[in-house]
Protein backbone atom coordinates (compact mmCIF):
# COMPACT_ATOMS: atom_id res chain seq x y z
CA UNK A 1 0.00 0.00 0.00
CA UNK A 2 3.01 2.70 0.75
CA UNK A 3 3.97 1.78 -2.96
CA UNK A 4 0.72 3.21 -4.19
CA UNK A 5 2.83 6.73 -5.08
CA UNK A 6 5.24 4.43 -7.13
CA UNK A 7 2.07 3.30 -8.95
CA UNK A 8 0.57 6.64 -10.09
CA UNK A 9 4.24 7.33 -11.09
CA UNK A 10 4.53 4.15 -13.40
CA UNK A 11 0.87 4.75 -14.68
CA UNK A 12 2.40 8.29 -15.60
CA UNK A 13 5.13 6.78 -17.63
CA UNK A 14 2.98 4.19 -19.24
CA UNK A 15 0.63 7.45 -20.62
CA UNK A 16 3.83 9.63 -21.52
CA UNK A 17 5.90 7.01 -22.63
CA UNK A 18 4.13 3.80 -23.52
CA UNK A 19 7.45 2.32 -21.05
CA UNK A 20 7.09 -1.16 -20.66
CA UNK A 21 9.08 -1.52 -17.57
CA UNK A 22 6.44 0.58 -15.90
CA UNK A 23 4.30 -1.80 -17.59
CA UNK A 24 5.63 -4.74 -16.06
CA UNK A 25 6.07 -3.48 -12.30
CA UNK A 26 2.27 -2.86 -13.19
CA UNK A 27 1.70 -5.88 -14.67
CA UNK A 28 3.48 -8.01 -11.51
CA UNK A 29 1.51 -6.73 -8.87
CA UNK A 30 -2.10 -6.58 -9.90
CA UNK A 31 -2.34 -9.16 -12.55
CA UNK A 32 -2.34 -11.81 -10.20
CA UNK A 33 -5.07 -10.10 -8.08
CA UNK A 34 -7.06 -9.54 -11.23
CA UNK A 35 -7.34 -12.60 -12.03
CA UNK A 36 -7.70 -13.66 -8.26
CA UNK A 37 -10.39 -11.16 -8.17
CA UNK A 38 -11.94 -12.83 -11.36
CA UNK A 39 -12.36 -16.65 -10.14
CA UNK A 40 -13.77 -15.56 -7.07
CA UNK A 41 -16.25 -13.95 -8.54
CA UNK A 42 -17.21 -16.80 -10.57
CA UNK A 43 -15.18 -16.93 -13.77
CA UNK A 44 -13.09 -19.99 -14.58
CA UNK A 45 -9.76 -20.09 -14.33
CA UNK A 46 -8.79 -20.03 -18.31
CA UNK A 47 -11.43 -17.14 -18.45
CA UNK A 48 -9.95 -15.62 -15.46
CA UNK A 49 -5.97 -15.51 -17.15
CA UNK A 50 -7.29 -14.32 -20.49
CA UNK A 51 -9.40 -11.02 -18.91
CA UNK A 52 -6.85 -10.16 -16.16
CA UNK A 53 -4.74 -9.52 -19.23
CA UNK A 54 -7.51 -7.99 -21.09
CA UNK A 55 -7.44 -6.05 -18.08
CA UNK A 56 -4.56 -5.20 -18.08
CA UNK A 57 -4.44 -4.28 -21.10
CA UNK A 58 -6.97 -1.61 -20.74
CA UNK A 59 -4.81 -0.06 -18.39
CA UNK A 60 -2.11 0.36 -20.50
CA UNK A 61 -4.65 1.84 -23.01
CA UNK A 62 -6.53 4.01 -20.81
CA UNK A 63 -3.70 5.55 -18.76
CA UNK A 64 -3.99 8.87 -20.05
CA UNK A 65 -7.35 9.09 -18.23
CA UNK A 66 -6.26 7.59 -14.52
CA UNK A 67 -6.93 10.40 -12.33
CA UNK A 68 -4.80 10.58 -9.38
CA UNK A 69 -6.89 12.94 -7.28
CA UNK A 70 -10.12 10.59 -8.11
CA UNK A 71 -9.12 7.10 -6.84
CA UNK A 72 -6.06 5.09 -6.32
CA UNK A 73 -4.53 2.63 -9.11
CA UNK A 74 -5.93 -0.54 -6.83
CA UNK A 75 -9.22 1.47 -7.22
CA UNK A 76 -8.97 2.26 -11.03
CA UNK A 77 -7.68 -1.25 -11.43
CA UNK A 78 -10.86 -2.72 -9.77
CA UNK A 79 -13.35 -0.62 -11.47
CA UNK A 80 -11.73 -1.57 -14.78
CA UNK A 81 -11.72 -5.66 -13.14
CA UNK A 82 -15.33 -5.18 -12.10
CA UNK A 83 -16.71 -3.93 -15.19
CA UNK A 84 -14.83 -6.44 -17.48
CA UNK A 85 -16.50 -9.12 -15.27
CA UNK A 86 -20.09 -7.64 -15.79
CA UNK A 87 -19.35 -7.74 -19.45
CA UNK A 88 -17.92 -11.45 -19.03
CA UNK A 89 -20.35 -13.41 -16.21
CA UNK A 90 -23.52 -11.14 -17.50
CA UNK A 91 -23.00 -10.03 -20.89
CA UNK A 92 -24.57 -6.57 -19.50
CA UNK A 93 -23.45 -3.31 -20.56
CA UNK A 94 -22.52 -1.38 -17.73
CA UNK A 95 -23.99 2.62 -17.78
CA UNK A 96 -21.48 4.53 -16.01
CA UNK A 97 -22.42 8.44 -14.36
CA UNK A 98 -21.15 11.06 -16.90
CA UNK A 99 -17.22 12.16 -16.54
CA UNK A 100 -17.16 15.90 -13.84
CA UNK A 101 -16.55 18.83 -16.47
CA UNK A 102 -13.37 19.11 -15.03
CA UNK A 103 -12.77 22.34 -17.26
CA UNK A 104 -10.57 22.37 -20.77
CA UNK A 105 -7.09 21.11 -18.94
CA UNK A 106 -7.57 19.24 -15.58
CA UNK A 107 -4.27 20.22 -13.66
CA UNK A 108 -2.82 17.72 -11.40
CA UNK A 109 -2.48 18.74 -7.87
CA UNK A 110 0.14 16.46 -5.97
CA UNK A 111 -1.02 17.54 -2.55
CA UNK A 112 -4.81 16.34 -3.32
CA UNK A 113 -3.43 13.02 -4.94
CA UNK A 114 -1.72 12.41 -1.33
CA UNK A 115 -4.45 12.83 0.52
CA UNK A 116 -6.36 10.37 -1.55
CA UNK A 117 -4.09 7.91 -1.59
CA UNK A 118 -3.50 8.16 2.01
CA UNK A 119 -7.52 7.65 3.05
CA UNK A 120 -7.27 4.62 0.61
CA UNK A 121 -4.32 3.37 2.38
CA UNK A 122 -5.99 4.32 5.65
CA UNK A 123 -9.19 2.09 4.34
CA UNK A 124 -7.47 -1.20 3.21
CA UNK A 125 -5.58 -0.92 7.07
CA UNK A 126 -9.58 -0.41 8.05
CA UNK A 127 -10.59 -3.28 6.05
CA UNK A 128 -8.02 -5.38 7.20
CA UNK A 129 -8.45 -4.66 10.85
CA UNK A 130 -11.81 -6.08 10.92
CA UNK A 131 -13.11 -9.51 12.43
CA UNK A 132 -12.67 -12.08 9.70
CA UNK A 133 -16.32 -12.74 9.54
CA UNK A 134 -16.83 -8.53 8.68
CA UNK A 135 -13.92 -8.80 5.71
CA UNK A 136 -15.07 -11.68 4.50
CA UNK A 137 -18.85 -10.50 4.00
CA UNK A 138 -17.39 -7.29 2.46
CA UNK A 139 -15.30 -9.39 0.23
CA UNK A 140 -17.99 -11.62 -1.02
CA UNK A 141 -19.90 -7.95 -2.00
CA UNK A 142 -17.53 -7.35 -4.29
CA UNK A 143 -16.87 -10.77 -5.37
CA UNK A 144 -20.72 -10.34 -6.31
CA UNK A 145 -21.95 -13.07 -4.22
CA UNK A 146 -23.97 -10.85 -2.09
CA UNK A 147 -27.76 -9.47 -3.85
CA UNK A 148 -28.84 -5.83 -2.98
CA UNK A 149 -31.32 -7.55 -0.52
CA UNK A 150 -28.77 -8.64 1.11
CA UNK A 151 -26.22 -5.80 1.00
CA UNK A 152 -29.47 -3.70 2.43
CA UNK A 153 -30.01 -6.23 5.29
CA UNK A 154 -26.43 -5.42 6.73
CA UNK A 155 -26.50 -8.72 8.14
CA UNK A 156 -23.03 -8.30 9.92
CA UNK A 157 -22.03 -5.36 7.24
CA UNK A 158 -19.69 -3.22 9.02
CA UNK A 159 -20.87 -0.46 6.62
CA UNK A 160 -20.87 1.79 9.94
CA UNK A 161 -17.48 1.12 10.73
CA UNK A 162 -16.49 1.60 7.16
CA UNK A 163 -17.83 4.84 6.63
CA UNK A 164 -16.97 6.41 9.63
CA UNK A 165 -13.25 5.14 7.98
CA UNK A 166 -13.76 6.96 4.51
CA UNK A 167 -14.53 10.41 4.13
CA UNK A 168 -12.69 10.49 0.77
CA UNK A 169 -13.40 12.88 -1.69
CA UNK A 170 -16.15 14.61 -0.56
CA UNK A 171 -14.76 18.16 0.35
CA UNK A 172 -12.30 17.82 -2.73
CA UNK A 173 -14.62 17.02 -5.25
CA UNK A 174 -16.95 20.51 -3.59
CA UNK A 175 -13.44 22.26 -3.81
CA UNK A 176 -13.18 21.30 -7.36
CA UNK A 177 -16.58 22.07 -8.30
CA UNK A 178 -15.98 26.01 -7.13
CA UNK B 1 -26.76 18.73 -17.31
CA UNK B 2 -25.79 19.21 -13.52
CA UNK B 3 -28.97 20.03 -11.72
CA UNK B 4 -29.99 23.06 -11.16
CA UNK B 5 -32.17 22.78 -7.84
CA UNK B 6 -30.59 21.18 -5.04
CA UNK B 7 -31.39 17.64 -4.81
CA UNK B 8 -32.61 16.45 -1.26
CA UNK B 9 -33.14 12.84 -1.85
CA UNK B 10 -29.94 10.47 -2.33
CA UNK B 11 -28.97 6.53 -2.89
CA UNK B 12 -28.77 4.74 -0.10
CA UNK B 13 -25.58 3.23 1.04
CA UNK B 14 -26.49 -0.44 0.06
CA UNK B 15 -27.43 0.80 -3.45
CA UNK B 16 -23.97 2.25 -3.74
CA UNK B 17 -22.16 -0.43 -2.73
CA UNK B 18 -24.04 -3.08 -4.98
CA UNK B 19 -23.57 -0.45 -7.56
CA UNK B 20 -19.78 -0.11 -6.98
CA UNK B 21 -19.62 -4.15 -6.47
CA UNK B 22 -21.61 -4.92 -9.61
CA UNK B 23 -23.68 -6.77 -8.29
CA UNK B 24 -27.02 -4.75 -9.14
CA UNK B 25 -29.18 -5.19 -12.48
CA UNK B 26 -28.47 -3.18 -15.36
CA UNK B 27 -31.94 -1.61 -15.09
CA UNK B 28 -30.65 -0.12 -11.30
CA UNK B 29 -27.42 0.62 -12.35
CA UNK B 30 -28.73 2.87 -15.28
CA UNK B 31 -30.39 4.83 -12.62
CA UNK B 32 -27.70 5.16 -10.24
CA UNK B 33 -25.19 6.04 -13.20
CA UNK B 34 -27.81 8.98 -14.02
CA UNK B 35 -28.11 9.89 -10.56
CA UNK B 36 -24.79 10.08 -9.66
CA UNK B 37 -24.03 11.87 -12.96
CA UNK B 38 -26.19 14.65 -11.02
CA UNK B 39 -25.45 14.54 -7.66
CA UNK B 40 -21.94 15.62 -6.60
CA UNK B 41 -22.70 13.67 -2.92
CA UNK B 42 -23.44 10.41 -4.47
CA UNK B 43 -20.73 10.36 -6.73
CA UNK B 44 -18.39 11.35 -3.61
CA UNK B 45 -20.11 8.67 -1.36
CA UNK B 46 -19.76 5.98 -4.92
CA UNK B 47 -15.97 7.00 -4.97
CA UNK B 48 -15.51 5.45 -1.13
CA UNK B 49 -17.27 2.09 -1.88
CA UNK B 50 -15.24 1.74 -5.18
CA UNK B 51 -12.51 2.51 -3.09
CA UNK B 52 -13.59 -0.19 -0.89
CA UNK B 53 -12.92 -2.51 -3.59
CA UNK B 54 -9.48 -1.40 -4.96
CA UNK B 55 -9.01 -2.26 -1.32
CA UNK B 56 -10.51 -5.85 -1.63
CA UNK B 57 -8.28 -6.23 -5.01
CA UNK B 58 -5.59 -4.87 -2.90
CA UNK B 59 -5.53 -7.80 -0.64
CA UNK B 60 -2.31 -9.72 -0.59
CA UNK B 61 -3.56 -13.52 0.27
CA UNK B 62 -5.79 -12.96 -3.33
CA UNK B 63 -3.54 -13.48 -5.68
CA UNK B 64 -3.99 -16.79 -8.81
CA UNK B 65 -0.77 -18.01 -10.13
CA UNK B 66 -0.97 -16.56 -13.91
CA UNK B 67 0.01 -18.67 -17.00
CA UNK B 68 3.62 -18.62 -17.65
CA UNK B 69 3.42 -16.55 -20.91
CA UNK B 70 0.52 -14.13 -19.33
CA UNK B 71 3.04 -10.88 -19.89
CA UNK B 72 3.85 -11.56 -23.36
CA UNK B 73 0.16 -12.54 -24.19
CA UNK B 74 -0.94 -9.16 -22.50
CA UNK B 75 1.64 -7.29 -24.91
CA UNK B 76 0.44 -8.87 -27.80
CA UNK B 77 -2.80 -7.87 -26.79
CA UNK B 78 -1.85 -4.14 -26.69
CA UNK B 79 -0.34 -4.85 -30.20
CA UNK B 80 -3.34 -5.62 -31.40
CA UNK B 81 -6.05 -3.36 -30.46
CA UNK B 82 -5.99 0.28 -31.26
CA UNK B 83 -5.53 2.40 -28.54
CA UNK B 84 -9.16 3.58 -27.80
CA UNK B 85 -10.68 7.35 -28.77
CA UNK B 86 -11.64 9.17 -25.98
CA UNK B 87 -15.08 8.67 -25.25
CA UNK B 88 -17.37 11.58 -26.14
CA UNK B 89 -17.53 14.79 -24.38
CA UNK B 90 -21.06 14.84 -22.29
CA UNK B 91 -23.80 16.32 -24.68
CA UNK B 92 -25.63 18.72 -23.02
CA UNK B 93 -29.43 17.82 -22.93
CA UNK B 94 -31.90 17.19 -20.31
CA UNK B 95 -30.74 13.66 -19.84
CA UNK B 96 -27.62 12.48 -18.23
CA UNK B 97 -24.67 10.68 -20.80
CA UNK B 98 -25.51 7.24 -19.65
CA UNK B 99 -29.25 7.39 -19.89
CA UNK B 100 -28.54 9.38 -23.15
CA UNK B 101 -26.89 6.69 -24.61
CA UNK B 102 -29.78 3.95 -23.57
CA UNK B 103 -32.23 6.58 -25.42
CA UNK B 104 -29.86 7.16 -28.74
CA UNK B 105 -30.37 10.90 -27.49
CA UNK B 106 -32.09 13.05 -26.06
CA UNK B 107 -35.62 13.92 -25.24
CA UNK B 108 -36.76 13.85 -28.50
CA UNK B 109 -35.47 11.02 -29.29
CA UNK B 110 -37.56 9.12 -26.78
CA UNK B 111 -40.29 6.88 -28.48
CA UNK B 112 -42.98 7.24 -25.67
CA UNK B 113 -45.83 4.97 -25.81
CA UNK B 114 -49.33 6.51 -24.09
CA UNK B 115 -51.89 4.70 -21.37
CA UNK B 116 -54.68 6.30 -22.28
CA UNK B 117 -54.72 8.37 -19.53
CA UNK B 118 -51.94 11.05 -20.40
CA UNK B 119 -49.36 9.14 -19.04
CA UNK B 120 -46.66 7.60 -21.43
CA UNK B 121 -43.76 5.17 -20.64
CA UNK B 122 -41.06 4.08 -22.86
CA UNK B 123 -38.83 0.71 -22.21
CA UNK B 124 -35.69 0.95 -22.46
CA UNK B 125 -33.50 -2.46 -23.60
CA UNK B 126 -31.62 -3.95 -20.76
CA UNK B 127 -31.08 -7.24 -19.19
CA UNK B 128 -34.30 -9.14 -18.11
CA UNK B 129 -33.12 -9.22 -14.28
CA UNK B 130 -35.27 -5.89 -14.15
CA UNK B 131 -36.70 -3.12 -15.92
CA UNK B 132 -35.96 0.29 -16.56
CA UNK B 133 -38.82 2.96 -18.19
CA UNK B 134 -38.93 7.01 -18.80
CA UNK B 135 -42.33 7.97 -17.40
CA UNK B 136 -43.92 10.87 -18.77
CA UNK B 137 -46.93 12.37 -15.97
CA UNK B 138 -49.03 15.13 -17.12
CA UNK B 139 -49.17 17.85 -14.15
CA UNK B 140 -51.27 17.43 -11.83
CA UNK B 141 -51.95 13.87 -12.32
CA UNK B 142 -52.20 11.79 -9.32
CA UNK B 143 -50.74 7.91 -9.88
CA UNK B 144 -53.47 5.56 -8.91
CA UNK B 145 -52.43 3.98 -5.16
CA UNK B 146 -49.58 1.27 -5.62
CA UNK B 147 -47.69 -1.12 -3.76
CA UNK B 148 -44.67 -2.48 -4.67
CA UNK B 149 -43.47 -6.17 -5.05
CA UNK B 150 -40.07 -5.22 -5.44
CA UNK B 151 -37.36 -2.74 -5.48
CA UNK B 152 -38.13 0.97 -6.99
CA UNK B 153 -35.72 3.77 -8.08
CA UNK B 154 -37.47 6.43 -9.31
CA UNK B 155 -35.39 9.56 -10.98
CA UNK B 156 -36.71 12.64 -11.38
CA UNK B 157 -35.46 14.68 -14.71
CA UNK B 158 -38.17 17.35 -15.05
CA UNK B 159 -40.80 18.55 -12.82
CA UNK B 160 -41.45 17.15 -9.77
CA UNK B 161 -44.19 14.78 -8.23
CA UNK B 162 -45.20 14.72 -3.86
CA UNK B 163 -46.13 11.68 -2.33
CA UNK B 164 -46.07 10.53 1.33
CA UNK B 165 -42.49 11.00 1.65
CA UNK B 166 -42.29 14.31 0.18
CA UNK B 167 -41.34 16.08 -2.57
CA UNK B 168 -39.33 15.02 -5.24
CA UNK B 169 -37.42 17.07 -7.96
CA UNK B 170 -35.01 17.21 -10.83
CA UNK B 171 -32.13 14.57 -9.59
CA UNK B 172 -33.96 13.33 -6.49
CA UNK B 173 -34.42 9.49 -6.39
CA UNK B 174 -36.89 8.04 -4.40
CA UNK B 175 -36.05 4.40 -3.27
CA UNK B 176 -39.22 2.39 -2.44
CA UNK B 177 -39.21 -1.47 -1.04
CA UNK B 178 -41.93 -3.71 -0.82
CA UNK B 179 -43.68 -2.08 2.41
CA UNK B 180 -43.99 1.12 0.72
CA UNK B 181 -47.83 2.20 -0.29
CA UNK B 182 -47.47 5.41 -1.74
CA UNK B 183 -49.49 7.89 -3.88
CA UNK B 184 -47.21 10.10 -5.81
CA UNK B 185 -48.78 13.27 -7.47
CA UNK B 186 -47.56 15.02 -10.97
CA UNK B 187 -47.06 18.63 -9.34
CA UNK B 188 -48.88 21.09 -11.40
CA UNK B 189 -47.42 22.88 -14.41
CA UNK B 190 -44.84 21.22 -16.82
CA UNK B 191 -44.78 17.31 -17.45
CA UNK B 192 -42.97 14.80 -14.69
CA UNK B 193 -40.61 13.16 -16.22
CA UNK B 194 -39.07 9.85 -14.65
CA UNK B 195 -36.69 7.40 -14.92
CA UNK B 196 -37.93 4.37 -13.01
CA UNK B 197 -36.64 1.18 -12.48
CA UNK B 198 -37.97 -2.01 -11.05
CA UNK B 199 -36.80 -5.86 -9.98
CA UNK B 200 -41.03 -6.74 -10.04
CA UNK B 201 -41.71 -9.16 -12.95
CA UNK B 202 -43.65 -6.79 -15.45
CA UNK B 203 -47.18 -8.38 -15.68
CA UNK B 204 -48.55 -6.60 -19.13
CA UNK B 205 -44.89 -7.21 -21.20
CA UNK B 206 -45.70 -7.86 -24.99
CA UNK B 207 -49.63 -7.04 -24.50
CA UNK B 208 -49.00 -3.91 -23.45
CA UNK B 209 -50.33 -1.97 -26.33
CA UNK B 210 -53.82 -3.44 -25.90
CA UNK B 211 -53.96 -3.45 -22.15
CA UNK B 212 -55.23 0.39 -21.23
CA UNK B 213 -53.75 -0.58 -17.47
CA UNK B 214 -54.88 2.73 -15.48
CA UNK B 215 -51.63 3.32 -14.09
CA UNK B 216 -48.17 0.72 -13.76
CA UNK B 217 -48.05 -1.46 -11.52
CA UNK B 218 -44.78 -0.41 -11.00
Amino acid sequence: MSADRDWIELVGRIRDHRDQEAFRALFTHFAPRVKAFLIKSGARPDTAEECAQDVMATLWHKAHLFDPTRASVATWVFTIARNRRIDLLRKERRPEPEDLPWGPEPELNPAEALGLQQESAQLAAALSALPEKQRHLIEKAYFGELSHSEIAAETGLPLGTIKSRIRLALDRLRHAMK
Amino acid sequence: MTAMTKITHHLTDALLMGYAAGALPEAFNLVIAAHVSLCDECRARLGSFEALGGAVLEDADAEAALADDSFAATLARIAARPAEAPGPAPKPGLFPTPLQDYVGGDLAAVKWRGFGTGVRQAILPTSSAATVRLLCIPGGVAVPDHGHRGLELTLVLQGAFRDEDGRFGPGDVEVAGEEMEHTPVAEAGEDCICLAATDAPLRFKSLLPRLAQPFLRI
